[in-house]
């Protein structure tokens, strides 16, 4: 109660809430796609190679949009080439892209600007979120959904069959640099909630949360967005009640549904499988 | 009419050729199948066809044009390996995937495509697992319900590679049945096979490959002693080496 008369009081807290609220959408929503093909890692590589784009941009004076964009997908481009003109395998290629877009961002942002800076950029500052931000992850989120909606059918067949869709003549290649591309916007959106390094968290947990609850994809989406949004909702609750991390906190509630689902799942569950299995030596005893 | 028209064909993986001069022509309206040894290029040439692996030189007419404009017009059922069998999608959506190429951007399948696609999937005799996820089933009924998307698509050519590997029998007769209908329908159908004992029984034409065409025509013109004997001749002098290496082994361990 008292949290919500806070929200009703304050409009720092009202951008706070409105904007966690949109990141938990948009990041479940990327998020079911980037675990489904199997791209976490890359998720996790994109968000933190973010950084010296952000940098470049304050230097520059330009929104941190611009350079969040364009760095997140030249080292997505880097880490094709690497892992396709040479030996080195795709893991090993994401690892060093995004460990030196990282070191980089780090060195320019302590050059340019304090380590508070930094500290808010890596770890997320939802309750310093200013109108100017709060419009820009609305944008995002629209772009988002509009782009996932368009382009749902190309999006499901190339996930789960690309062999079928380059046969008919999807452009793949295309398509995963459109999912990078979305990727870095949804980074660049959650940068004021829960910050660059905990990203991946929202978009791989309440994903992974529905892809054991379901087996269809439009549900498992729902599902990934509403795990998202609670997720938002309730870390912001406690890390105002008890002044914590915001985007720790968040990511905290959301690993707790996680573990609801792994073991209480009808399906897919710890629980249940060990209740199948026991069933099943009973029987067959 | 031919169908499928290949000249000169050359693929190679990592500097290692994997077809080499390869011309063939495929009649239409006819159930073909590819066959050869182990290696010897056979899915390689269905992905050439189909444009899904880079080649060196040839060209490709599928239609009397080239492939790019029809690819639409071509169903592509790959082997099963590829496939991620715990994604969330059910039989009947997987039907459902068929339908996309004709109904292009922007259009979702609706009532239409949904009714087609399970009468594609009554065609197979799997309507009664419409609603399962696809990991569910054995080998035989997913590989049904990649032919079902395949109808589906409403081609005039069928390409499958290796749809009877790992598959119970039954799903095999299915199939096999429903690839002579379609024949009969005036489609083409073209399947990689390495089962040379049902060769006669399944396909009206063969080509036999090993790397290149060693022969191409109508089954029993080329599903001779002979023919057969040229396209295995490398694997058949490996297993004799093998055999001699074994002898001149234990003639060795016999002298310590």
């Amino acid at each position: 109660m008292e949290f919500i008369q806070a929200v009703m009081d304050y409009a720092f807290l009202q951008k706070a809430l409105v904007t966690s609220v949109m990141v938990g959408i948009i990041c479940g929503v990327i998020g079911s796609f980037i675990i489904l093909r199997g791209m976490s890692l890359m998720g996790d590589a994109i968000s933190h190679a973010v950084l010296p784009g952000v940098a470049l941009s304050y230097i520059f004076g330009l929104n941190f949009f611009f350079g969040a964009v364009i760095s997140g997908l030249v080292a997505a481009l880097g880490i094709g080439y690497v892992s396709q003109n040479s030996r080195i395998k795709n893991d090993a290629a994401i690892g060093i892209m995004f460990s030196t877009f990282f070191a980089l961002g780090i060195i320019l942002i302590t050059m340019v600007k304090s380590s508070s800076d930094l500290y808010h950029i890596l770890f997320g500052n939802v309750l310093a979120v200013r109108s100017s931000d709060m419009w820009i992850t609305f944008f995002i989120g629209v772009f988002i959904l509009i782009i996932v909606f368009a382009f749902f059918k190309e999006l499901l067949v190339s996930s789960f069959d690309p062999t079928m869709s380059q046969a008919y003549g999807l452009p793949n290649k295309v398509i995963h640099y459109l999912i990078m591309t979305l990727l870095t916007l949804v980074t660049v959106a959650s940068l004021q909630t829960v910050g660059i390094v905990l990203v991946v968290a929202m978009l791989i947990t309440p994903a992974s949360t529905a892809y054991l609850l379901t087996n269809r994809l439009s549900i498992m989406i729902s599902l990934a967005v509403i795990f998202g949004t609670l997720s938002s909702i309730i870390g912001l609750y406690y890390s105002y009640i008890y002044n914590l991390a915001s985007g720790a906190t968040i990511v905290v509630v959301s690993t707790i549904f996680f573990l609801i689902a792994f073991v209480f799942s009808p399906k897919q569950g710890v629980l249940w499988n060990k209740l199948r299995a026991h069933k099943q030596r009973v029987l067959s005893r | 009419m031919e169908i499928i028209k290949v000249k000169d064909l050359a693929v190679s993986y990592m500097g290692n050729p994997a077809l080499v001069d390869l011309s063939v022509e495929l009649e239409s309206g006819r159930l073909i199948g590819i066959v050869g040894p182990n290696g010897a290029g056979k899915s390689t040439f269905m992905k050439a066809l189909l444009e899904l692996t880079p080649k060196d030189r040839g060209e490709v007419e599928v239609f009397h044009e080239p492939v790019k404009k029809n690819k639409k017009r071509i169903a592509y059922v790959p082997q099963r390996s590829n496939i991620d069998w715990t994604f969330p999608i059910t039989v009947i959506d997987t039907v459902l995937l068929g339908t996309y190429p004709l109904l292009g951007l922007f259009r979702r399948p609706g009532k239409k495509e949904k009714a087609w696609a399970y009468e594609c999937l009554k065609r197979v005799g799997m309507e009664a697992y419409a609603k399962r996820q696809i990991g569910e089933l054995s080998g035989g009924q997913q590989q049904r319900v990649f032919m079902a998307r395949a109808l589906a698509q409403k081609p005039q050519l069928y390409l499958l590679d290796e749809p009877f590997v790992g598959i119970d029998m039954a799903s095999e007769e299915v199939i096999v049945q429903i690839l002579k209908e379609l024949k009969g329908e005036g489609k083409t159908v073209v399947v990689v096979h390495h089962d040379l004992s049902k060769v006669e029984k399944y396909f009206d034409d063969l080509v036999l490959l090993n790397k290149t065409i060693i022969k191409a025509g109508s089954v029993h013109e080329v599903f001779t002693r002979e023919y057969i004997m040229q396209a295995y001749e490398a694997e058949f002098q490996f297993q004799s080496f093998l055999q001699e290496e074994t002898f001149q082994q234990s003639g060795h361990a016999e002298q310590m």
